[in-house]
């Protein structure tokens, strides 16, 4: 008898488990995969604690589930992304993945992804591949098209009577994006296009070039470290008293003004995001933000904060239920939760409706270098790619 | 295009090319005289300019921090030496090549443990950080003095090999180890004088370096093959062929980055020259190698005749 009864409590020991993961998920499996070293360090580590600060402030849940967020370092690395994705895919069945800043390292490892039928949430590039006619109901953008804010700088460019502008980004998807989308707006001339190696940290030759041009103004997109060594560059080279800088937001945040200092001040830039947008949602996470990290956030925090804000609110509507998928991505297109970066919704190709912002650092009364917002740019803004989507 | 353009461009390539030099040195008389591959030297230009950054951090001064790096760097190569490349003279190549990349491996998760995986952003000391005039031409002051601060290193370099008796030492063991032992010559203290003059020398160029780049893990890594690259184009162990081949690297290197795209767009449409430019010049200094050896498999200036 006593063995009988031992062996009916090991059988119902075993089958436990089973039976309560096929009930309902008890918790929310995110894979958070970024970029945490490097010259391209900075951004990751900024989305990463974001995004565990908005699970810490949500106590420690996603849409009523615990939620268990995976983090790890893809060193900007595609090999060493692939294998992450592979052990967040195979071996941890996580219900979504997130966190990569840069799209060379995204695009080779996310036919990977969706081909397990994972949901992507980018938190930071929004590359064209996935925009357009290979629109993908897995693939969400929650940041931006690659194209929207370098367009919303080359509007500015275009009010402001600039008329010979200098261009220079990295050889990399981004880097060409980039520049597509500043001249699809941009209207004057361009003294120059120049590509440098994504990663290079020495712009003598580049710099020289661009004061022999002559040009009124230089529109310089150069991620992380990147752009960190062309401003201390360029200015010791004294060129910004011929041609003034102007960046996507991405090359004027807190981690380029901490490392950059005086020399950021004046630069103008565009945004999605400014940490004094006046909304609630926003003066919450930059106060919390702060007062957890003790520095100001970057615009990637928010992307990365923004897209935790949105799992919540997708995974409560759903009940939880994180396993029926369809539900999930349904949920996620709708979007219902307040974004940091205010109004936001998605395109039918599953990248953002959103404002875009004209930024300018400055220095405050308390003599902290940072950004202002003085303008908006574009209201209710989309990419031209949706147009070949052929999603809903 | 204008003189002034060239002549500055001229000036980016000699800065690149000379720190080029700084880092060779080190490493072609260790090639040359010890007849060992040693891949960890780029790990000892990382060493040199994190402690560099430290000590500029702590203390302020900028050239308490080059002769902090200076110092420290030796040391370690010292230790690096007589710990383990003491051990690898007599094995084959590839031991050398397997222990050492070992080395670097090693080299960077310790310096992971010790400043964090984060660069370490230092400044250029502020009386330098403006521009120069320079005969009509404005000039990054940091530059120069890298200019200067690598000429006079080279200076120093060519009179202690050839003006003094521990060069001839190293001379003698370049072109002939074994004569060399015979005539007396106590190879086993003159290899880790060697090495800890390439460590000093890999150390001088990380400290002028890190506040032009990035002081970060790994930042040894890329240069090293630059590195490899310019002894090769020079003639292993020799001296004066690091020197020729650092300053073509160096002058190569830019001029591709700064006049090649310019040239394609002349000759091809514009969409072909975006793309084909920067390749192109990301390629010359290894067309650049592999000319200079299918002319002269020994490089320039071989040290062994």
């Amino acid at each position: 008898m006593r063995r009988l009864i031992s062996a009916l409590l090991l059988s119902a020991m075993a089958l436990l488990p089973a039976l309560t993961t096929a009930w309902a998920a008890d918790k929310v499996k995110v894979g958070f995969l970024s970029t945490l070293s490097g010259p391209g360090g900075a951004l990751g580590i900024d989305m990463r604690d974001a995004f565990l600060l908005a699970v810490k402030l949500n106590g420690g849940k996603l849409g009523g589930l615990p939620a268990d967020v995976n983090v790890v370092d893809d060193q900007q690395k595609p090999d060493v992304a692939r294998e992450a994705i592979e052990r967040f895919t195979k071996r941890d069945n996580v219900d979504l993945i997130t966190g990569m800043v840069f799209s060379n390292v995204l695009l080779p490892v996310m036919p990977t992804v969706l081909n397990t039928g994972t949901i992507y949430l980018s938190t930071n590039t929004g590359p064209e591949d996935y925009a357009g006619d290979k629109c993908n109901p897995n693939f969400f953008a929650v940041a931006w098209q690659n194209e929207d804010i370098p367009g919303a700088m080359g509007e500015v460019m275009n009010q402001r009577g600039l008329k010979n502008v200098y261009l220079i980004a990295p050889n990399y998807p981004g880097g060409r994006e980039t520049l597509a989308g500043f001249k699809r707006f941009y209207k004057g001339k361009i003294a120059d296009e120049v590509y440098v190696k994504l990663g290079q940290l020495d712009f003598a030759a580049e710099i020289a070039n661009i004061r022999a041009a002559k040009p009124d103004a230089v529109f310089f997109f150069l991620p992380g470290g990147m752009g960190i060594n062309f401003v201390k560059q360029y200015v010791a080279a004294g060129a910004d008293k011929d041609a003034k800088l102007f960046t996507p937001g991405f090359s004027a945040d807190e981690d380029t003004i901490k490392a950059v200092g005086e020399p950021m001040i004046g630069i103008l830039n565009t945004s999605q995001w400014a940490a004094d947008l006046d909304n609630p949602a926003n003066k919450k996470f930059v106060a919390e933000f702060q007062k957890e990290y003790g520095r100001l956030p970057t615009m990637y925090a928010s992307q990365a904060y923004d897209v935790a804000l949105l799992v919540d609110a997708a995974v409560k509507q759903i009940g939880g239920k994180v396993e029926d998928k369809e539900a999930l991505r349904k949920a996620l297109t709708e979007a219902k939760f307040d974004a940091t970066r205010g109004k936001f919704r998605f395109n039918k190709n599953n990248f953002p409706i959103q404002d875009y912002y004209l930024r300018e650092v400055y220095k405050d009364a308390g003599g902290r270098i940072t950004n202002k917002t003085i303008g908006k740019v574009f209201s209710d803004f989309h990419d031209v790619h949706a147009e070949k989507c052929k999603m809903k | 295009m204008p003189l002034s353009l060239i002549a500055e461009q001229l000036l980016n390539g000699l800065q690149l090319g000379l720190m080029l030099f700084l880092l060779a040195a080190g490493l072609t008389l260790v090639f040359g005289i010890m007849d060992t591959i040693n891949l960890a030297h780029g790990s000892l230009y990382m060493i040199g300019a994190y402690i560099a950054a430290s000590v500029i951090e702590a203390s302020g001064s900028f050239l308490l921090g080059i002769a902090a790096a200076i110092a420290g760097t030796a040391l370690v190569g010292v230790a690096l030496e007589m710990a383990l490349l003491r051990r690898l003279y007599q094995r084959s190549h590839l031991s050398q090549v397997l222990a050492t990349f070992a080395v670097i491996l090693i080299a960077n998760e310790i310096v992971r443990m010790i400043w964090g995986s984060q660069p370490i952003l230092l400044n250029m000391p502020s009386a330098l950080s403006g521009p120069v005039e320079l005969l009509g031409l404005r000039y990054p002051a940091y530059r120069l003095v890298v200019i200067g601060v690598g000429l006079m290193t080279a200076i120093l370099l060519y009179l202690l090999v050839n003006r003094t008796r521990a060069g001839m030492w190293v001379r003698a063991g370049a072109s002939d180890r074994e004569m060399a032992e015979v005539m007396g010559v106590d190879t086993r203290r003159l290899f880790t004088l060697v090495f800890a003059i390439g460590a000093a020398l890999a150390a001088v160029a990380g400290a002028l370096l890190g506040p032009l780049l990035a002081v970060q893990v790994g930042m040894g890594d890329n240069i090293l093959i630059l590195a490899f690259v310019v002894i090769t184009i020079g003639g292993i162990g020799s001296i004066r062929g690091a020197l020729l081949a650092s300053l073509l690297v160096g002058l190569l290197d830019t001029a591709g980055r700064a006049f090649l795209p310019y040239l394609f767009r002349q000759m091809f449409p514009a969409v072909i020259a975006a793309e084909a430019g920067p390749a192109v010049a990301s390629m010359l200094i290894y067309v650049l190698m592999a000319a200079v050896l299918y002319f002269r498999p020994t490089g320039l200036f071989p040290a062994r005749g």
